[in-house]
């Protein structure tokens, strides 16, 4: 049976997409076939995220309507094997999703993968309530930021309250925190939340930190998952994350600020990745 | 000034925000939490009190100020209400609206 993962965070821009991309592409990189569903009906984005925006012919409302088959609709990824992305309708409006279509979708999807990624849009209205219904655990992505702390806090209860597992008082939807965008450098200013910080307030175990860094821009401008840049920090710390949540034990990395370089690095080394 | 001041900041360091950033969080989810169990009762608590004011007062609904202060160890909600002077008093059933 296969695992579902929804990515959360209740605020938009935290970098769900960005996750949902790269945790799924780490997934499959290490033999799980993995599928990632884009949730954010009429806003889709992980095609272009993960390079795949001229492939789309049918999407997920287009299957749940019965106007495509859902094998017509899931796109196989070239670069990584093990790999599919079933699209967002980019023009539908969200009430195209209804509960009894995604969970026939889900069902027949977990014959043939062992991970299901449900990548959520922002806020707490229908698309991200079905993204979340159905998982079995939740990576919660968070900015060190109130407002994306409160709003991370705000989608823990949701979960608590909202998803399948909740209504049928099963095991409680198991929870991991991915801390985003963290800048040491600020974090040492006292201008930024501490990692400690978020972690106490939100109480939930940690599964990676991912630093700020400049790779992720550049991955989203070429479509290529920033988990497959080997050298960006970012890449580092999401394969680390994928590699705790099959259950390594691995240091959290990128905590503390870098080692200002020496002149002559200064003077004639490049930008750090 | 001597040349060397050049080199050294001027600026005054401002206080770390990230401490209070936690302090707020801290504090806003904790009433946050409270509330998730269930609904959002100040309105209606709000709404009732004014409306058991103006079954015995004659008030301006326009009158009716409500302050809620939400602390760390304590919270006020302040529910200040004109009562009309001798002239110029509202309608009963003006006032009675403000309840509903």
């Amino acid at each position: 049976m296969a695992q579902v993962i929804v990515v959360t965070s209740g605020k938009g821009g935290v970098g769900k997409t960005t996750t949902s991309a790269a945790i799924a592409t780490g997934l499959a990189q290490r033999g799980k076939k993995t599928v990632v569903i884009d949730f954010d009906v009429g806003l889709r984005n992980l095609d272009l995220i993960m390079g795949v925006e001229r492939r789309v012919v049918f999407d997920i409302v287009n299957v749940i309507q019965g106007e495509a088959r859902l094998n017509q609709a899931l796109i196989r990824d070239k670069r990584t094997e093990n790999l599919s992305i079933l699209p967002a309708s980019q023009t539908r409006d969200k009430d195209a999703l209804t509960k009894e279509g995604v969970a026939e979708i889900i069902e027949e999807l977990g014959k043939d993968f062992d991970y299901i990624l449900c990548d959520s849009p922002a806020g707490i209205e229908k698309g991200a309530l079905l993204a979340l219904y159905f998982a079995d655990e939740a990576i919660i992505v968070t900015n060190p930021e109130v407002s994306s702390v409160r709003d991370s806090d705000r989608i823990l209860g949701v979960l608590q309250s909202k998803s399948r597992r909740a209504e049928e008082k099963r095991d409680k939807v198991k929870e991991h925190l991915l801390v985003t965008r963290y800048d040491a450098n600020r974090v040492e200013r006292g201008e930024m939340l501490k990692l400690e910080d978020v972690r106490e307030i939100l109480a939930i175990p940690l599964l990676g930190v991912v630093p700020e860094s400049e790779s992720v821009l550049k991955a989203s401008n070429t479509g290529t998952p920033v988990i497959m840049d080997a050298e960006s920090v970012a890449g580092q710390a999401y394969k680390d994350a994928v590699g705790r949540f099959l259950g390594e034990e691995l240091p959290h990395r990128f905590l503390e600020p870098e080692k200002k370089p020496g002149i002559f690095k200064r003077l004639f080394g490049g930008r750090a990745a | 000034m001597s040349w060397l001041d050049f080199f050294r900041s001027t600026r005054k360091p401002e206080p770390a925000s990230a401490s209070a950033a936690k302090e707020r969080l801290q504090i806003v989810l904790a009433h946050e939490r409270i509330g998730r169990t269930r609904e959002d009762f100040l309105p209606r608590l709000q709404q009732e009190l004014v409306a058991v004011v103006a079954r015995y007062v004659a008030i301006d609904p326009g009158k009716v100020a409500i302050n809620l202060d939400r602390g760390g160890d304590m919270s006020t909600l302040a529910i200040e209400i004109e009562l009309p002077g001798p002239k110029g008093a509202p309608a009963p059933q003006q006032a009675a609206a403000a309840g509903r």
